[in-house]
């Protein structure tokens, strides 16, 4: 998938449906890709809402790094594209 | 996080195809500018359809959350927010969302602010922030705009750019310009950008929003104006998301 095609939003746009998971707001978390070792917040990760759920890739190699999916009333949720997520957690309470 | 009910206390029609939609919110945790909510929509089938708008409103302790929608003809929601909504009228909120693509006063740094579009709300929210807050941190707005009539918030930036300890407010038009406009309209460029927004060398904190493309190409050029990545904070809206 290009990057070119201009058909994704930012990975901050993602925040309000990750609350459902999260108790902390995890868009300002920094995320490794697990392909390219790319490290930044998800919030600058690009997201794509096309589908039945939400796919965050990777702002430079477009791997997947996590996908959302709400299925009834479960959600299910794979973050396997990241070998880490660090949470800053003195700013959680603010930005939440 | 929770949906609540925000009760629609006054409506204000920005441009022909925006309008600002006042709430009153129960139990708001406040927000801090440049955060969004998600908005609910329940049809009486069930259907329901969720889509995100930038708080255009400073923090405050009063549970008033102002959002600015700009009506997409083949829009799910807008239409309805723009046009049917009225006053006393309940939405279903999800909020204050979001802790990157945001200002806080305490930040020292100068700011510029980049909208392309209906992106100005979100700035917006950060200049009313900085100006609720007594902040005196040096501002700039570069607002890139269709044409005259489709600027937002148009008194209060003439306003705020008058003021003391004003917010620099730049507009660049891509298709109309005002009669006498020293510059022909058209998209922003690199010798646009080294004219009228802060130096690199000032290590300003930059936030850019509007349509992808225009985020795109506007991280880029200041990038090559000398700006680091890591300053430059962007929230695309597109197609996909009847966003703002």
């Amino acid at each position: 998938m290009s990057s070119l095609n201009y058909d994704y939003l930012d990975g901050n746009a993602a925040a309000g449906e990750l609350s459902k998971v999260f108790s902390v707001d995890i868009t300002t978390a920094a995320g490794r890709c697990a392909e390219c070792g790319t490290t930044k917040c998800l919030a600058e990760a690009h997201l794509y809402m096309h589908g039945p759920g939400l796919v965050a890739r990777c702002p430079a190699c477009e791997h997947v790094l996590l996908r959302l999916v709400n299925v009834d009333e479960h959600v299910f949720l794979d973050v396997r594209g990241m070998i880490y997520l660090r949470l800053d957690t003195s700013r959680s309470r603010e930005a939440s | 996080m929770m949906w609540r009910s925000g009760t629609v206390v006054a409506l204000h029609d920005e441009t022909p195809t925006a309008r600002t939609i006042a709430l009153q919110v129960s139990d708001w945790p406040s927000h801090v500018a440049g955060q969004h909510v998600d908005v609910r929509l329940t049809a009486p089938d069930g259907y329901s359809a969720v889509r995100s708008y930038s708080i255009a409103s400073p923090p405050n302790a009063e549970g008033r959350v102002e959002l600015t929608v700009e009506r997409l003809s083949d829009g799910e929601v807008s239409p309805y927010l723009t046009q049917d909504l009225g006053v006393g009228d309940r939405l279903e909120l999800r909020g204050p969302i979001g802790g990157w693509f945001v200002w806080r006063s305490r930040q020292a740094e100068p700011i510029q602010l980049i909208a392309g579009g209906s992106g100005i709300v979100p700035l917006m929210g950060m200049i009313r922030s900085r100006a609720s807050a007594g902040s005196t941190e040096p501002f700039r707005l570069l607002y890139s705009v269709r044409e005259p009539g489709a600027v937002f918030y148009r008194s209060e930036l003439q306003a705020i750019s008058d003021g003391v300890d004003s917010v620099t407010v730049t507009y660049a038009y891509t298709r109309a310009t005002p009669r006498g406009w020293p510059r022909p309209p058209g998209r922003i460029d690199a010798s646009f950008i080294a004219e009228t927004t802060w130096s690199s060398k000032l290590i300003p904190t930059c936030y850019v929003c509007g349509p992808t493309s225009f985020v795109e190409s506007t991280a880029a050029l200041l990038v090559a104006c000398g700006n680091r990545p890591d300053k430059i904070r962007t929230e695309r809206f597109g197609p996909t998301g009847d966003r703002k």
